[in-house]
């Protein structure tokens, strides 16, 4: 028999290992499934984890890695924070269609006209797109005492039907012959989002995304604001008569992560999506809860884990094409990472004993 | 010895890898995008039904590829250019939101031809774009529609307001009106290609409203599982494939997907050397579109109704959009006799008189 026992302190040691050991539980049981729809299993585990990186087409894929990657953590550092603090902002998916919605309004209202000053209007719109919808979420929280994760959740829905507005309606290219969607940004240079470095795959979202995980890191090591955030995730009995504004905390932690969603959005929007169409989010924003736990809601990890789920992403698809894997397969993989993350969260807060062993010791 | 069988299994799949590699250099591959499962029983099940038609029709001579639900946007654009890096001779992209992506990666891969289903943009000498002419179909399931409903109110569930959606709208409507002049007719947004539970909400909704004859322009059977739980008073049709399991009823119909002639035809002329840009859009009359058994749950006088309908059409003695028609605000479209062009249908935006609500914009 096993039983969990409580351990005083978290392990320092299954924190940092957990990860790991999920994501080799998780091509263990992804092998196995992988084997019964008969499919050499090993494969495609090297076509998801090795091919991208050291394939025969890595000079490209490891840039797409990057492309994929950068939203991810972007999102998942501004929800960790949230997190931490025991705020669970879940409609970062719906910030991040209010980003590229508003964003990408401001830089079509501009057209045609190339200013240098026009992409930066767009940032600080994207940001303020994804900010705003989340303010909803967080005002009807810290003034009704409303659910969060409903709110944010619903809200999603919400932003999908503007989005569907907008691409059908007022950011349509009027150019367009009727059809839905807007103007192409990587046509339009004032408000296009580029790579940077050609085949690098890096564009400022990637930029954003690494400047935002040591800023975090920071602000949770060395800013009372950080220990402030983690005292409340951790006891927030302890956290009030320690003086921390609650209803402060709601609104800065919903805000930085949905900033940060709507920045997301912005990015790809005028970059890799290129254009607003009715269904331009791809689930970034619930994929980005993920990463997040997987991170370890530290930003460093957060960026690691980002890498990690954007080479599920890029090789699952290669296994999709190359040997026919077919693409819910790819999903129940990604899908068990999770599962057996927080299946083998447990090691961090219990250690397993075995119960003929516990009765001898007592 | 568990190990060693499991290394040399990890072994012979390299070396298979390899010289499928080898190999592939005089094999033409052809490769398709898909937008939804292959399993959705529709639309992209008739896009894989044409692929395993081209495996049939040509046998060692083709390899074939394809990738399931692709987002329509950046990812699209990754999944081509993996594919073509990975030695696709042909590529099919068979939705409309691949559009900007298949003319970005053509612009990089000159060597390679991309075939984009319902799209109009041909901005490179590589891609062609091809589509059917659904609202043939639609003008059938519309007769039938017209005599069968009771409540003379029909529903139309829509996916995105294209003009390829407005067609068949229009389509169903003019006809459902010509055979039954108190029909109404509402239309649901679902903006999606494949979502069951959507899809199942918007037939909930119009079942509601007292329709009793459900078209759809998505691609899941939802719609038709919804109708069957009203115990035969709601009926739909097969939407992109027969949908067979639903006869006889609600599945009284269907409009049939047939992709199998076209891509056999065009991965032949990859072979033949002699592939070129085009834009094909064929209907019942070039076995492209196919209106699925009419079932024993319509009358017969209306099952031959409905097969004189599908027929002139095929023949070319009829055009779905013949005048006199208006435009919804009254105003005139084509005079008595007159045929719609193919340009203003391409670019459809505008419902037809008699239909209430807007088309989203």
């Amino acid at each position: 028999m096993l039983r969990l026992e409580r351990r005083p302190t978290p392990s320092r040691f299954w924190q940092y290992g957990t990860p790991v050991v999920a994501v080799v539980l998780t091509m263990i049981a992804g092998g196995l499934l992988f084997a019964l729809l008969g499919k050499d299993p090993f494969a495609v585990i090297r076509t998801i984890f090795w091919d991208p990186l050291f394939g025969e087409f890595a000079w490209y894929l490891r840039g797409q890695l990057l492309v994929k990657a950068g939203p991810l953590i972007l999102i998942a550092i501004g929800l960790a924070l949230g997190f931490r603090a025991g705020i669970w902002n879940i409609g970062a998916e719906g910030q991040y269609v209010m980003g590229a919605v508003i964003g990408a309004s401001v830089g079509l209202a501009a057209y045609p006209t190339e200013s240098r000053l026009i992409y930066p209007a767009m940032v600080l719109a994207g940001a303020f797109g994804g900010w705003i919808w989340a303010m909803i979420p967080a005002i009807l929280k810290t003034r009704f005492n409303t659910n969060e994760i409903l709110v944010s959740l619903m809200l999603v829905y919400v932003a999908e039907t503007i989005l569907a507005k907008a691409a059908t309606g007022f950011l349509r290219n009027p150019e367009g012959a009727g059809f839905p969607g807007s103007r192409s940004f990587s046509s339009y240079k004032a408000a296009s989002n580029p790579e940077l470095i050609a085949g690098s795959g890096l564009h400022w979202g990637g930029v954003a995304a690494l400047v935002t995980a040591g800023l975090v890191y920071v602000l949770l090591q060395r800013h009372i604001l950080g220990f402030q955030i983690k005292l409340a995730g951790q006891a927030p009995r302890a956290a009030r008569f320690h003086g921390v504004n609650p209803t402060r905390l709601v609104v800065f932690c919903m805000g930085i992560s949905g900033a940060l969603a709507g920045l997301a959005g912005l990015f790809e929007v005028s970059g890799p999506a290129g254009q607003i169409s009715i269904d331009f989010n791809s689930g970034y924003g619930f994929t980005a809860i993920i990463v997040a736990f997987l991170g370890r809601l530290n930003p460093l990890g957060i960026v690691l884990a980002g890498l990690l789920m954007a080479l599920t992403y890029v090789g699952g698809e290669m296994a999709a094409t190359n040997i026919g894997l077919p693409s819910a397969a790819i999903q129940v993989f990604q899908g068990m990472l999770l599962f057996f993350l927080l299946g083998v969260d447990v090691l961090s807060n219990y250690r397993i004993r075995f119960l003929l062993f516990v009765k001898e010791a007592r | 010895m568990k190990r060693r069988t499991l290394l040399a299994t990890a072994a012979i799949g390299l070396g298979l890898g390899l010289a499928g590699a080898a190999q592939a250099q005089d094999k033409t591959k052809a490769c398709f995008v898909y937008v939804g499962p292959i399993g959705d029983g529709g639309w992209t099940y008739q896009h894989d039904q044409g692929r395993l038609a081209v495996i049939e029709a040509f046998g060692d001579k083709v390899e074939t590829a394809y990738q399931e639900s692709v987002p329509e946007g950046a990812d699209a654009e990754r999944v081509l250019t993996q594919m073509a890096l990975s030695g696709c001779d042909i590529i099919f992209t068979t939705s409309f939101g691949y559009m900007d992506p298949t003319n970005n990666v053509a612009a990089k891969f000159p060597n390679v031809k991309f075939e984009h289903a319902t799209g109009y943009k041909r901005e490179h000498p590589n891609v062609a774009t091809y589509n059917a002419r659904f609202y043939e179909g639609r003008a059938v399931m519309g007769t039938i529609a017209g005599r069968m409903t009771k409540s003379n109110k029909i529903g139309y569930i829509g996916s995105f307001p294209i003009p390829e959606v407005v067609q068949g709208i229009n389509s169903s409507f003019i006809h459902a009106r010509k055979v039954n002049p108190d029909v109404t007719i509402s239309v649901v947004w679902a903006y999606t290609w494949f979502d069951p539970a959507k899809e199942a909400d918007a037939a909930k909704a119009l079942i509601e409203q007292g329709v009793d004859v459900i078209l759809a322009h998505t691609d899941s059977t939802a719609p038709l599982a919804e109708a069957a739980k009203s115990g035969g008073k709601v009926i739909g049709f097969g939407q992109a494939s027969d949908m067979a399991e639903y006869k006889p009823s609600p599945r009284v119909s269907s409009i049939i997907d047939n992709w199998a002639p076209y891509y056999v035809k065009r991965v032949q002329a990859v072979i033949d050397g002699t592939w070129e840009s085009q834009d094909a859009w064929e209907g019942i009359g070039g076995g492209e579109v196919g209106i699925g058994e009419i079932t024993d749950a319509v009358p017969a006088e209306v099952k031959a109704e409905a097969e004189a309908m599908r027929d002139a059409i095929g023949s070319g003695a009829y055009h779905p959009f013949t005048g006199p028609l208006n435009k919804q605000d009254g105003s005139a479209w084509l005079a008595a006799g007159e045929v719609a062009d193919d340009g203003t249908l391409a670019g459809m935006n505008f419902f037809v008189e008699g239909i209430t609500g807007d088309i989203p914009q």
